[in-house]
């Protein structure tokens, strides 16, 4: 058996890409400190010290949701307890309140698909905060939004990227992702952006010259050798377009989801090595993010040594893990996240949205 | 080949926690295969009045203090037989340091619990038995045959902390010698009863001095062969008086990665979830460990400080089984009971 594990670390040493087989292979491999190992070598190597992160506020606009995903816990019908929809003043009330941290640099929108919402009313708000908070990045809206949105609209994908361009947008969100596979989807999320859709967004958006994040939400339904497929989906696209700047594995939080009745969170122990092995499959991803409000802190800390570089942001206030039972803190102090860094003697940088290093600290 | 200060030093600072742990893990895989083990026991804690009053505790009380208490005989023997329902093979009797009580209440608590229940008794740490025998005016020796004849069977490791005076001075002024904690194992050892050794970090010591520390066990550990296993906590600073920060996962992960290579001669390591939660606890077993500890049907002193982590043989199950070995309930003797 070790026989093949050597072969992998033999191609990985040498820069050669690993096959389906190789990542299948992998996941059956419980020698968590080599898988470790061998993916922060391929860290070190590609991104050196440094660990991205943002100073941001994550902004839900509404939690109103028609598609309703098995998984999730944030969405509800329009007439549901704890439903809301958010006045263009609330969103500027939200951002201004964040704007209370001298190094307030961006935002992350995310939101459920509204059912009444037009596309215009999405097109305003970007508008509106790009105007009103010009020093602020926006980074915002998933594949699966985007898909919503062209459809309401009636318009091409590619027009729909073109106005919020124009507005002010100036990354796309990684999430929605899932599990790019028809029979998951099918089963969890059977009314929103399917697989081949929300790689087209991705594409197109690349091709327009908008970066985007992508994502894998795991520890559900999929199969490991869907985890695998899904990896090796956006490698591909990643081949093709270059446009992908981070991958984010998301494990997935079970509490008040449909979902959690049937399925148990995570272990540690399959988050890391599915961060490992992320890194190790996608070798033309430059970022890997340890997203600590799903990992934990401690987690995400131990996660920056298994082939992650990025650790996500402030947030200043998470909404959507935290109706999922997260029990990371809703928001981290800047000084908190570059000690996090600090502790495992690697290098703090206050990045954008699309990675450009506003402050290094040393 | 074993490892002196120097070389553990230059290795600590010269590897990442994924070479250390590489191996860690490699010896521990060579020593136990696939096997993972735990135990079922009971915390039972007799007493929250002690005079020692350390800085990192947040479980003591004064005499007169509102919440102070002590267990009666009959209650303890309750909680004996509500863990024995439970499936516990082991009670850790561990309490503060009372000036009232005698040598007799503990003697008398032994018998009763032997008398009625077929169930190893591991408790009272190394404090507890200097305590005693100087409240007794006896020697540990004495104490510890007295204890031994009514029914202890063996030493917790508690209590040791970090075994550097200088940082016991800062800490826990009152409480036992570096000195005398190793001397009540020693003597321990001598009559043939067996314990275990701890290691609390997070004082803001050095890594020299946790190195010390594991030197110092594996010196008496050539001596006594006595020790079982060696199981390291970080420092809670919640409620406490020291107060402070945690210790990262990070730092928790790389001494413990460095106490399997160092304590060449100590056959287990015991990994914390009671102190890291169930998630680094977990990650533990990559890295030199080969035991979770307890399910622990009672815990009262690391709760008192403000984390709590629960724990059931189910999730515990689980949570062995993920990181692809066997799950094993143990004894106190680490003799397998059953596997899962």
């Amino acid at each position: 058996m070790f026989g093949t594990f050597t072969e992998i670390e033999r191609k990985i040493i040498n820069d050669k890409r690993l096959s389906r087989e190789d990542g299948i292979k992998l996941f059956s491999c419980n020698e968590l400190s080599w898988l470790g190992a061998l993916a922060d070598y391929v860290r070190k190597k590609k991104c050196g010290d440094i660990v991205y992160y943002n100073v941001n506020c994550h902004v839900n606009l509404t939690n109103i949701c028609t598609s309703l995903c098995k998984f999730c816990a944030f969405g509800r019908e329009e007439n549901a307890k704890g439903a809301y929809a958010m006045s263009v003043d609330e969103v500027i009330a939200v951002v201004e309140d964040a704007m209370n941290d001298p190094n307030m640099s961006g935002l992350h929108i995310v939101s459920g698909l509204h059912p009444s919402w037009t596309f215009e009313k999405y097109l305003e708000i970007i508008s509106i905060l790009h105007k009103k908070f010009p020093n602020l990045y926006i980074k915002g809206f998933t594949g699966v939004e985007i898909t919503h949105f062209a459809k309401i609209s009636g318009k091409p994908i590619k027009n729909v990227l073109f106005e919020l361009k124009e507005a002010g947008l100036q990354a796309i969100a990684g999430g929605g992702a899932e599990i790019l596979s028809d029979r998951v989807r099918n089963l969890l999320c059977p009314k929103k952006a399917t697989a081949t859709e929300w790689l087209e967004v991705a594409e197109v958006a690349h091709s327009i010259g908008i970066k985007t994040n992508a994502s894998m939400l795991y520890g559900h339904i999929e199969t490991l050798e869907e985890r695998v497929d899904h990896l090796i989906k956006l490698r591909d696209l990643q081949d093709k377009t270059g446009g992908f700047q981070t991958f984010i594995p998301f494990p997935f939080l079970p509490k008040n989801t449909v979902l959690g009745k049937e399925v148990k969170q995570t272990s540690m122990w399959d988050d890391l090595r599915t961060m490992a092995i992320s890194r190790l499959m996608l070798d033309n991803f430059k970022n890997i993010k340890a997203y600590w409000v799903m990992l934990t802190v401690p987690v995400a800390q131990v996660a920056l040594n298994f082939g992650a570089n990025d650790i996500d942001g402030t947030i200043h206030k998470e909404t959507i893990l935290h109706d999922a039972g997260a029990t990371s803190p809703r928001s981290l102090k800047e000084d908190e996240i570059i000690k996090i860094i600090h502790d495992i003697g690697r290098v703090p940088a206050a990045c954008d949205c699309n990675f450009n290093i506003l402050r290094l600290i040393n | 080949m074993r490892l002196n200060k120097n070389e553990s030093i230059n290795l600590i600072n010269d590897s990442d926690l994924l070479k250390l742990g590489k191996m860690a893990d490699d010896i521990r895989r060579h020593k136990f295969s696939n096997i993972t083990t735990f135990i079922i026991d009971r915390n039972i804690n007799y007493t929250n009045i002690c005079q020692n009053e350390c800085d990192f505790c947040a479980f003591f009380r004064r005499k007169n203090q509102k919440s102070a208490y002590l267990l009666s005989h009959d209650e303890i023997i309750e909680k004996v037989h509500e863990a024995v329902e439970a499936g516990a093979t082991q009670v850790m009797i561990q309490g503060g340091l009372n000036p009232e009580l005698g040598l007799d209440y503990y003697e008398t608590m032994l018998r009763l619990i032997k008398k009625q229940f077929n169930i190893t008794i591991h408790s009272f740490t190394a404090t507890e038995i200097q305590y005693f025998a100087s409240r007794e005016g006896i020697s540990i020796l004495e104490t510890l045959k007295r204890l031994k004849a009514a029914g202890l069977d063996s030493l917790p490791g508690g209590g040791a902390e970090i075994l550097v005076d200088e940082v016991r001075k800062k800490i826990s002024p009152k409480k036992i010698s570096s000195y005398d904690w190793l001397n009540v194992m020693k003597v321990a050892h001598d009559i043939g009863m067996k314990s275990t050794a701890t290691m609390v970090i997070g004082f803001g010591e050095t890594m020299e001095q946790r190195i010390e520390h594991m030197e110092k066990i594996r010196n008496l550990q050539d001596e006594t062969g006595g020790f079982r296993a060696f199981i390291m906590w970080s420092f809670q600073p919640g409620n406490t008086k020291l107060g402070g920060e945690k210790v990262s996962s990070w730092d928790y992960m790389k001494t413990l990665a460095l106490s399997r290579i160092y304590l060449d001669n100590i056959e287990h390591i015991q990994g914390s979830w009671v102190t890291q939660g169930e998630r680094i606890g977990q990650l533990t077993l990559g890295f030199g460990a080969d035991d979770l500890g307890s399910i622990m049907l009672e815990e009262n002193v690391v709760r008192a400080a403000g984390t709590a982590y629960e724990m059931s043989i189910q999730k515990m199950v689980d949570l062995i089984k993920n990181t692809g070995n066997i799950p094993a309930q143990r004894d106190t003797e680490y003799n397998i009971l059953k596997t899962f």
